[in-house]
């Protein structure tokens, strides 16, 4: 079976460091998959090769829809198609809210203006932000900069979404707000890697849980299984630690 | 002998003013034009300096670091008095925006480094996650952010380029300095030089505190 983001022995080193040691891993289209692990385990090195914010080696191989993804046409075309929030946000400081959200569909579908802006409040309804398309990031709470940067991604109408640790920044009053929204995304059929600490959210949202260390999946599954009755003994240690403080 | 009529001789002056002023229209044409030059030589420069391929990012280190390193003087006069013997003949104005222009294309490449590199990773990333390209993401996404921060050292740069502009007067450019010190000659009394002074600081002082008051506002936005 290949998936729609079908992953095959994938190598990742900074320079002499291993940090992924041969990954394989496929995800099937509208799946929710969340990733868990320990610091250092290389859950964010894995899913920011999905899109090639990180080089990886030759002899690894990683399709996206059946395009494989490397430098040039193919990465354009799986970086519209794949959209990524991160954990510090990174919105467009000089830009508004409703700025940030366009810009992508301006510049890469060449969408018209009127059209875009349109779309633009549209998506801030939906991650209930409608008053605040005129305001500038620095202008809002963390967990709003979140659904923002949430907006933002979803305006390239991306099918599958990358998230990097998105709650990890923020007070903790405000992690419900986004995990809110991405559990209606998850309901809205688009294909889900997160990367999280939050397991209350992995355990209700996620169609597979998968728990890496040392730049390796050590236990995949189902979240009912892997929370009740984890495998492997490294999996039991890292979610004891994790659910007992 | 009255000190104030030796320096400050409102007559001299006055019959000096027409000349002081064809120096000062000349001074500001070079300063405009070299600077104008300067930036789109430093852009260009500096992104040859972080983008392009190692040898060519060689090449610009060492271009960067000579012409920050050659006193401009030297550098003006090799142009105008050496470049004549390998068959290059500038006129005096054209000699010195050449020589400006290379100093401050360097000094402006840094300048730009800087301002790119203040810009977080995360914003690289952002823009080439959403699937803009290299090109689009400089031009929409780091530029604009880069702009606030070089202001101050730009224009700083930008202040010393005028001030600079007065070496074309040892190549006998009719600039401000040099209408001065013939004017003073021909009236034989300084006043005209002192008159050149005072219109050099009317342009640059309020030029320096401008820069004095943008790095203040950049200190506290920081904070
Ligand atoms: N740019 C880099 N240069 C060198 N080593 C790196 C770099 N980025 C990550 N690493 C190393 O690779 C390993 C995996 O890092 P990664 O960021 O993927 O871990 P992670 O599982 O996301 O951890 P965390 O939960 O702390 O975010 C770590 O040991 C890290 O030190
Ligand atoms: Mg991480």
């Amino acid at each position: 079976m290949t998936g729609y983001i079908s992953i095959r022995n994938l190598h990742k080193y900074y320079g002499p460091f291993h940090a992924l040691t041969g990954i394989d891993l496929d995800i099937a289209e509208g799946e929710v998959v969340c990733v868990v692990g320990p610091s250092g385990s290389g859950k964010s090195t894995l899913i920011r090769c999905i899109n090639m914010l990180e080089p990886f080696s030759e002899d690894s191989e990683i399709l996206v829809d059946g395009v494989r993804v490397k430098p040039g046409a193919n990465l354009a075309k799986v970086r519209t198609e794949v959209g990524m929030v991160f954990q510090s946000f990174n919105l467009f400081p000089h830009l508004t809210v409703r700025e940030n959200i366009m810009l992508a569909p301006r510049r890469v579908r060449r969408t018209r203006k009127s059209e875009a802006s349109a779309e633009a409040d549209r998506l801030l309804a939906r991650v209930g932000l409608t008053d605040h398309a005129d305001k500038y990031p620095s202008g809002l709470s963390g967990g709003q900069q979140q659904r923002v940067a949430i907006a933002r991604a979803l305006a390239m109408e991306p099918r599958a979404l990358l998230f990097d640790e998105p709650t990890s920044a923020l007070d903790p009053e405000m992690v419900g707000e986004v995990l809110d929204v991405m559990r209606d995304l998850a309901r809205s059929g688009v294909t889900m890697i997160v990367v999280t600490h939050e397991m209350g959210f992995a355990r209700q949202v996620a169609d597979r849980v998968i728990f890496m260390d040392g730049g390796a999946v050590v236990e995949s599954g189902d979240p009912a299984d892997i929370f009740a009755a984890p495998k492997e003994a490294r999996t039991r240690d890292f979610l004891q630690a994790v659910l007992d403080h | 002998m009255d000190l104030f009529e030796t320096f400050f001789n409102l007559e001299v002056l006055q019959q000096s003013w027409p000349m002081l002023i064809k120096g000062l229209w000349l001074t500001l044409k070079l300063g405009i034009a070299s600077i104008i030059a300067g930036l789109v030589l430093g852009l260009f420069l500096c992104l040859l300096r972080l983008y392009s391929v190692a040898p060519v990012r060689f090449l610009t280190r060492c271009y960067i670091n000579v012409f920050r390193s050659i006193p401009l003087l030297v550098l003006l006069i090799i142009v105008y008095y050496a470049l004549p013997f390998v068959g290059i003949r500038l006129s005096s104005f054209a000699s010195a925006m050449a020589a400006l222009t290379l100093v401050s294309g360097a000094y402006t490449a840094e300048i730009f480094r800087a301002g790119i590199e203040a810009v977080p990773k995360g914003q690289f990333e952002a823009a080439a996650a959403l699937g803009l390209s290299p090109r689009q993401t400089m031009a929409d996404v780091i530029l604009p952010q880069s702009v606030r921060i070089v202001i101050p050292p730009l224009t700083n740069n930008s202040i010393n380029v005028i001030k600079d502009t007065a070496l074309a007067s040892v190549v006998a450019m009719p600039d401000l300095l040099k209408q001065a010190t013939q004017a003073q000659a021909l009236a034989a009394n300084p006043t005209p030089l002192i008159g050149a002074a005072a219109i050099y600081l009317a342009f640059l002082l309020p030029a320096v505190l401008l820069v004095g008051q943008l790095e203040n506002r950049m200190n506290r936005g920081k904070s």
